[in-house]
């Protein structure tokens, strides 16, 4: 539901770094998000469209990729697989575990174009 | 349908392209950045923190479900700690002042955000209700959310702590059904504890193990607001945390929710997730 909300917080990130390198226009996006960050990967597709138009990313491709969640148990070290609603360690079930990814919501890359550079 | 996810907009398949895409095309490049897609928020949140630091009062952000009971477990407090603490609340729904009335009818500052379609409030929107809500001489700032067990996770307002609550017709499966919230929590507060005796199907227990489930390693509280055993550990809990803060702001330090997006610092370390 507030992946609209998310989307124009991303295209302030991605035009601050298009400003940044003189970008004419945004090319493509990409971003990771977790499980554990709260937003739908699905959903983030959808609203995009919405938040990018009129901006210098209005023509960009935006890929999202999913990070699955990974948990590092405080008993026994392993670093497994998890789910998000049941993150305990995949090797002894303990649930005292951190995660160590699946919980993010980050920009990755941003592919830019510039002027074409002049004719000498 | 909702205007903050688009979703009334139909499928992006059906939708006519805004506009041509220029047609000379220049040079490219790919630009790693590897940052927070909310950072801008998180930036106006740890400014709200500053300021709720420079004053030494406690942020305290509520959590749950619409109807979990966030604003009667306030009525109930404010009326419990009979002017020990002062207390002042900002409060989130997407219309009426009704909650905030109830809460200046207790005789405490409250002010309304009032968000129209947007599930969550964000930093930005806590920012601005401060700046009407006097924060000197007060020790607690409770910031009532929108009710809502999925938005309001993901946005950092510059509390120091997160509370959820899971009322007991909810089901004791709700943390199983809405992890992020619930893992989000340094205190999860079991409440409408009174009606256990008519919803038998609810057992504290499986609430407890749904919670460790989830990787929960906060305090658990079970509590009704007509008073009782659970009642009173939520008002230590709140005057350890308001002790606490008072130390912290003394040394000059603060403090974060329990849940930090570690994944968010392996990304920019460098190290591979998968």
């Amino acid at each position: 539901m507030h992946e609209l909300s998310v989307c124009q917080a991303l295209i302030g990130q991605v035009e601050k770094v298009a400003r940044e390198n003189d970008a004419r226009r945004v090319v493509a996006i990409v971003i990771a998000v977790g499980p554990l960050s709260g937003v739908e990967a699905g959903l983030l597709e959808h609203a995009y469209p919405v938040a990018a138009a009129g901006t210098l990313a209005e023509h960009a491709t935006l890929t999202v990729e999913t990070v699955p969640v990974r948990v590092r148990c405080r008993s026994c070290g392993a670093e497994t697989g998890a789910q998000a609603n049941r993150l305990v360690c995949g090797d002894c079930s303990d649930w005292q575990v951190d995660v160590i990814a699946g919980d993010e919501m980050l920009l990755m890359k941003v592919e830019i174009e510039t002027a074409p550079a002049a004719v000498h | 349908m909702c205007r903050d996810c688009g979703c009334s907009l139909g499928p992006a398949a059906t939708r006519a392209p805004l506009a041509a895409a220029p047609s000379t095309p220049g040079r490219t490049d790919t630009i790693e950045v590897i940052t927070a897609i909310l950072g801008e928020n998180d930036r106006v949140a740890a400014h709200n923190r500053e300021h709720f630091d420079a004053e030494g009062v406690l942020a305290l952000n509520l959590m749950s479900s619409p109807g979990a009971g966030k604003t009667s477990l306030l009525e109930a407090t404010i009326r419990a700690l009979d002017g020990r603490l002062k207390v002042a609340v900002i409060e989130g729904d997407l219309a009426t002042e009704n909650d905030a009335d109830r809460i200046r009818a207790c005789g405490v500052p409250a002010v309304q955000i009032t968000t129209g379609n947007a599930c969550h409030l964000d930093a930005q929107m806590v920012h601005d209700a401060v700046h009407d809500l006097p924060l000197a001489g007060l020790d607690v700032l409770f910031i009532e959310n929108v009710g809502n067990l999925v938005c309001p996770a993901s946005f950092d307002l510059g509390q120091h702590r997160n509370v959820t609550l899971l009322s007991v017709p909810e089901g004791d499966d709700k943390p199983a059904k809405y992890p992020v919230m619930f893992r989000a929590a340094d205190l999860s507060l079991i409440t409408k504890t009174d009606l256990l005796a008519y919803i038998t199907e609810f057992k504290v227990e499986r609430a407890h193990a749904a919670l460790r489930q989830i990787g929960f390693g906060g305090e658990t509280i079970e509590l009704s607001n007509r008073g009782g055993e659970g009642f009173a550990a939520w008002l230590g809990w709140l005057e350890r945390e308001v002790a606490a803060q008072r130390e912290r702001t003394a040394r000059g330090a603060t403090a974060r929710p329990a849940i930090q997006p570690e994944g968010a610092a392996v990304h920019a370390a460098g190290r591979p997730t998968r």
